[in-house]
């Protein structure tokens, strides 16, 4: 088997007498889509964020193309194609959807000590920026300040400007968190598309979107990874069922067979 | 937008034209002391656009920006009274040195946020303003008299007024327009980006720090600058030039004037320093109605509406009187 695109090993990471990470093994292979699925605190963000660069773990190791990026900051991160989408929308409020994105073209598009020209008006930001918008629909919105679009589209904004940033894997986080079911479905149907050439590590709390999207899925309980494989052996797995949904409402989801619903 | 653009480009022009048309108005009327307010108004407005491009743009609100009219200013006066009285000399070094307090400084704070990085602006600034109270050979806190302005080779004469005046028109409307292109460069989104969402600019590949400190020493340069024509104007330099007020000054007229434009602290400083001197005529005159006499004592409390009048711009106008025009059209 050739070497995952992503390889995390013993990642521990403690705040105070609590232990957000407890020594996670994961790894995630080139093209697939892998979704991270826990109880709510059970370290899905934390995990993320030191992915990311913006926690430094306790221990562990974090390797990605082969390369260890466990000491590496945020931005040289992003360089060699890890981008993140936020939990909590996080977006250049006072600009437009379009400036958003093209920011995120222009952080991959060489330095930026350039004084002179109208960064408006460079295709070479612009045209690649309207692209990444297109592709999660928001093509109608290039203009419209970020604060006065819905939810929804700054959800797609979200993914947009990670995908502008021409990543190698996707780091998303909760993409559907607070979305409506018709918002949900056009985020789905994104998703889909983007899995074709991407590789991308999902968090999330809709099942049914999990268990349609997968190739592989990790079940994080307490910081531990207590599963990890298929949709078909997570869903089989008795340990998951009782650790994960346990104390919880189980809804026999159509087509996926496990489903719970959460506060 | 563009509508917003026609109607502060109006104002834009309108006030050039005024401040092209000051010595003109002078010298038809023997008005001196219009020249003297105007160029005053003028170099400190080179100041103010130079901490609107780190504070308005950048989010990087320093409350030290007098240092660097203070070390403009007493390299011009310090080379003078030692003889050196070439421009090409003081001037260069001046900025120069400016630039280089801004990198150290800048180095040091930018690793700070929200109210630490206001306090460590001051104290850098204060720490100048001390050393410059303690240099006993250039008057210590009396100040020093400059008694010959820098000579460019009989090339220009500074002690030409009106030359001087429209040399730092010249000079500010070059400010204007580098602030202008370089805010909406690459280099300015980036710092922009860095003001809405630091975390974010992180996290899509922007080293944050090496475009703020950049951003920081570039208004560095241009507020040394504004000192270097403040210690031309007046002839004198003292630590006053850098009190902490002088700080609080330059953040009003950013504030008053809109931070959200390039020209805003233009028509801020303008507007601070016109009511400074006009303030207290008026409440001469108001109490010169009411009771017959004018009462003296009572111009001197002319910051009480002052004061009130930003409150009301920081409260209802916050992008100041330049984002008062631009809604002004389509409200």
């Amino acid at each position: 088997m050739a070497e995952p695109l992503l390889r995390v090993d013993g990642l521990t990471k403690r705040f105070g007498g609590v232990v957000a990470s407890d020594d996670i093994m994961l790894d995630v292979s080139a093209g697939e889509l892998h979704a991270i699925i826990g109880p709510n605190g059970a370290g899905k963000t934390t995990l993320i964020g030191q992915l990311q660069g913006e926690i430094a773990p306790n221990s562990g190791r974090i390797a990605f193309d082969g390369r260890d990026i466990t000491a590496l900051p945020v931005y040289d991160r992003s360089m060699l194609g890890l981008a993140r989408s936020f939990q909590i929308t996080s977006l250049f409020r006072d600009f437009t959807a379009l400036d958003n994105v093209a920011l995120a073209v222009q952080a991959h598009a060489g330095h930026s000590f350039r004084f002179w020209r109208n960064a408006r008006a460079e295709s070479e930001l612009r045209d690649p920026a309207r692209a990444a918008l297109k592709r999660v629909g928001l093509e109608g919105r290039a203009d419209v300040i970020v604060s006065s679009l819905s939810h929804g589209e700054q959800r797609q904004l979200e993914i947009a400007m990670a995908l502008a940033s021409r990543p190698r894997l996707l780091l998303l986080d909760e993409p559907m968190a607070g979305l409506g079911a018709e918002e949900s479905a056009r985020m789905v149907q994104t998703l889909r598309e983007l899995k074709q050439e991407l590789t991308i590590l999902l968090i999330e709390h809709d099942m049914e979107a999990v268990f349609a999207l997968a190739d592989r899925i990790t079940v994080l309980v307490y910081g531990r990874v207590i599963a990890s494989g298929a949709p078909a052996d997570i869903r089989a797995n008795e340990e998951v069922r009782q650790a994960y949904l346990g104390e919880q409402e189980v809804v026999q989801a159509q087509g996926a067979g496990l489903g719970a619903t959460h506060g | 937008m563009t509508t917003h653009l026609t109607a502060r480009n109006a104002v834009v022009v309108a006030m050039i034209a005024f401040l092209m048309l000051v010595p003109v108005y002078a010298a038809t009327t023997g008005n001196t002391f219009m020249m003297t307010l105007f160029t005053r108004i003028i170099i400190l407005a080179i100041a103010a656009v130079s901490l609107n491009l780190i504070m308005g743009f950048g989010g990087m609100v320093s409350f030290g920006h007098a240092a660097y009219l203070g070390i403009g200013g007493y390299v011009v006066g310090i080379l003078a009274k030692e003889g050196i009285d070439s421009g090409f000399v003081q001037w260069p070094l001046a900025i120069a040195l400016s630039g280089l307090f801004a990198l150290g400084v800048g180095a040091l704070s930018l690793r700070t946020r929200g109210v630490y990085f206001i306090m460590i602006t001051l104290a850098f600034a204060q720490v100048v303003y001390y050393v410059a109270n303690g240099l006993d050979r250039y008057g210590g806190d009396d100040g020093l008299t400059i008694q010959r302005r820098s000579e460019f080779g009989g090339l220009i004469n500074l002690s030409n007024r009106t030359f001087f005046y429209y040399l730092c028109l010249a000079l500010l409307l070059a400010t204007v327009y580098l602030v202008w292109r370089m805010v909406n460069s690459r280099f300015g989104m980036a710092i922009q980006g860095a003001r809405s969402n630091e975390r974010r600019m992180n996290a899509i590949g922007f080293p944050t720090f090496r475009y703020k400190l950049i951003c920081f020493v570039i208004a560095g340069l241009i507020c040394g600058l504004a000192g270097v024509l403040l210690a031309n104007h007046t002839n004198f330099i003292s630590p006053q030039l850098m009190h902490w007020t002088r700080s609080g000054d330059l953040i009003v007229m950013a504030v008053l004037g809109g931070m959200g434009s390039v020209f805003g602290p233009v028509i801020g400083a303008v507007a601070l320093l016109v009511l400074e001197e006009t303030l207290p005529h008026l409440i001469g005159l108001v109490t010169h109605v009411f009771t017959g006499k004018e009462i003296a004592a009572a111009k001197e409390y002319w910051q009480l509406i002052l004061g009130p009048m930003l409150l009301l711009i920081v409260l209802f106008a916050r992008g100041g009187i330049d984002g008062l025009i631009a809604r002004s059209r389509n409200g």
